[in-house]
């Protein structure tokens, strides 16, 4: 076990890594002058002197060659420390602290209404005898994954804000603001959650074990959810970190279209100025979130299942 | 499996091909695609949607034959009806015609997005399937970490370090995506790697250059094709999202996804605004998602 935990914590540690050091080459090794771009936004058009982009590009460490940058980044990085933004001058982790607890409680509600819509279309598509309700269900997941995100939460508020009153259209005040960017964020993810539960439900269903329970008269809900349901989610835990990658990734829309503060808004007023730094953190960070759950993944997942063994093999 | 090539199987004449499939006619094909067809409407439909929107791709005038940047000012904000199909804007421009005109930006940057991840992620996963040992380990590890930043994210670094504009955007995307192609590359080139016809060429001193585009290349493009179609939709998603978000072509040039972000403020009034450019959005990608299903083992099952 010591050694399987080992092995799976360096493995982390690795892609943690390799995703700095490709966040870094994509930002700083691609063209583009972010000192400039900060200059001239800074100063409202006054034409800046060399001398000044120089002193700017010293203040950030711009000027040394590369690959101590590199070095010097990375070694600050590892203490926790990934920089001060060029736009505001505030600290990267400061900032990113700040932008979480409104993606935090989005991404939550997300993932319930995920987890939901998700498992119930699983489910009633598996157990339906009716031929066209299973064809319309299994046809559901492909429909929600094809419709561009943001139209559906623009679509979603003409009808229940604009439309029928029902539900406020922007902002993060109260928690009916909530239910609107909620479903938009979830929709998508629940469908793939539902593609990967019908079809690890229909494995399960085959297993023998479902059959002795129907023969002994366990009626179709009780082999669904007593004996079917407990082991076909365990495969589909497999898919957790991009359910919650997803949902991060997700929050850049869903917070530009409701006007809600948050993670996903300051990646993308940070992307709109070249913030190198906080764009650098905010994908860092998505890296770790993604290595983290697949970490606790890995973990839980020969819990869960006792047939997996943690020895040699793995 | 390698005497089954040189040898005939037990019981067949050698020269009656018998285990291998008659090619088929032209005509017999048609008739096959006939079959196929008549009983899959919803793939007609997507094949003439997917059609309809390469004509605007490529020649919007025959859809739409007026001006997309020019508005009448006094036909403002018209509810969809006979004039205007798909109703006008806040400029009185004709919203059909500037989502006709729009497909062409948004498909460019969409065929330029698959095309980048096609050649790069096919390179990665050729060389690392052909080359194995390290090379292989190496690069397939550079994949996953990849996968580990969320596509959008990933996108939105290269758009922050290239710059605006719609064929920056494309390559933000195009490089987002590498990942699957290089993935499935990598196992067709395994695959074709250990068969005979392979090993034969490499035992008449075929120089391995001219084995790798002359056998792997050919035999392990199918399926990384196939995927290419299905990476189109998703890739039509992610350049209209982008293109939303303001990264896209400037205003006055129509994309899909600005003129989603166009009509946000007149959500409460006009809706068409919004809705109409995302109906395009949502019906090329299940027509595009459709007929990947299709190309995807359905017509190799179908008999």
């Amino acid at each position: 076990m010591a050694v399987y935990l080992l092995r799976r914590v360096a493995l982390a540690v690795g892609v943690l890594w390799a995703a700095y050091t490709v966040s870094f080459v994509v930002l700083y090794l691609l063209p583009g002058d972010p000192v400039a771009t900060m200059a001239a936004g800074g100063s409202d058009g006054e034409p800046v002197s060399p001398a000044q982009l120089d002193a700017l590009r010293a203040r950030y460490g711009l000027d040394q060659p590369l690959i101590t940058q590199y070095g010097t980044k990375l070694w600050a990085a590892l203490h926790g420390d990934f920089g001060t933004s060029f736009a505001t001058g505030r600290d990267v982790r400061g900032a990113i602290g700040d932008a979480l607890p409104p993606t935090l409680q989005i991404a939550l509600s997300g993932l319930l209404v995920a987890i939901v819509f998700g498992s119930a279309v699983a489910l009633v598509a598996t157990y339906t005898r009716v031929r066209w309700l299973r064809q319309v269900l299994m046809g559901l997941p492909s429909l929600a994954v094809s419709l561009p995100v943001f139209w559906v939460g623009l679509m979603l508020v003409q009808l229940f804000s604009f439309r029928l009153g029902l539900l406020p259209s922007v902002g993060a005040r109260g928690p009916e603001a909530l239910v609107l960017p909620a479903i938009t964020l979830g929709l998508p993810t629940g469908a793939l959650i539902a593609q990967v539960l019908a079809k690890s439900m229909s494995q399960v269903l085959d297993e023998p074990y479902v059959t002795t329970a129907r023969a002994k008269g366990v009626g179709e809900a009780g082999v669904h959810l007593r004996h079917a349901l407990g082991n076909a989610v365990i495969p589909a835990l497999t898919v957790l970190g991009y359910v919650v990658g997803n949902l991060l990734a997700g929050s850049v829309v869903v917070e530009t279209v409701f006007t809600r503060p948050g993670l996903g808004r300051l990646t993308v007023s940070s992307v709109g100025v070249q913030d190198i730094p906080v764009v650098q953190g905010i994908v860092v960070f998505a890296a770790l979130v993604f290595v983290l759950v697949n970490l606790v993944v890995d973990l839980v997942y020969p819990v869960l299942d006792p047939r997996i063994t943690t020895g040699a093999a793995v | 499996m390698t005497t089954d090539v040189l040898l005939p199987a037990e019981g067949t004449v050698p020269g009656a091909a018998v285990a291998v499939p008659v090619p088929a006619t032209p005509r017999e094909r048609l008739a096959r695609l006939g079959r196929f067809l008549r009983g899959r409407p919803g793939l007609v439909v997507s094949i003439v949607f997917v059609a309809l929107v390469l004509v605007a791709a490529f020649v919007p005038s025959v859809l739409a034959p007026g001006d997309p940047t020019l508005g009448v000012p006094a036909d403002k904000l018209q509810a969809p009806g006979l004039g205007h199909v798909l109703g006008t804007d806040y400029l009185g421009r004709d919203v059909y015609t500037r989502v006709v005109h729009g497909a062409s930006l948004s498909l460019q940057a969409t065929v330029i997005a698959v095309a980048v991840a096609l050649v790069v992620g096919g390179l990665i996963g050729l060389l690392a399937g052909f080359v194995g040992r390290w090379v292989d380990e190496t690069l397939m590890r550079f994949v996953d970490v990849l996968l580990a930043i969320p596509a959008i994210l990933l996108s939105l670094a290269l758009i922050t370090a290239l710059g605006f504009g719609t064929v920056k955007v494309a390559i933000a995307v195009g490089i987002a995506s590498v990942a699957n192609f290089a993935r499935v590359m990598r196992a067709e080139t395994l695959r074709v790697r250990r068969s005979t016809y392979v090993e034969a060429a490499r035992s008449v001193g075929t120089r391995w250059y001219v084995t790798l585009r002359r056998h792997v290349l050919p035999n392990a493009a199918g399926p990384v094709l196939v995927l290419a179609v299905l990476e189109f939709g998703l890739a039509i998603l992610a350049v209209s999202s982008l293109s939303f978000l303001g990264y896209g072509a400037p205003p006055p040039a129509p994309e899909w996804g600005s003129l989603v972000a166009e009509g946000r403020n007149y959500l409460a009034t006009a809706w068409w605004l919004c809705a109409m450019p995302g109906f395009a959005i949502a019906a090329t990608v299940l027509s595009v998602n459709r007929i990947s299903r299709a190309l995807d083992g359905e017509w190799a099952r179908f008999s």
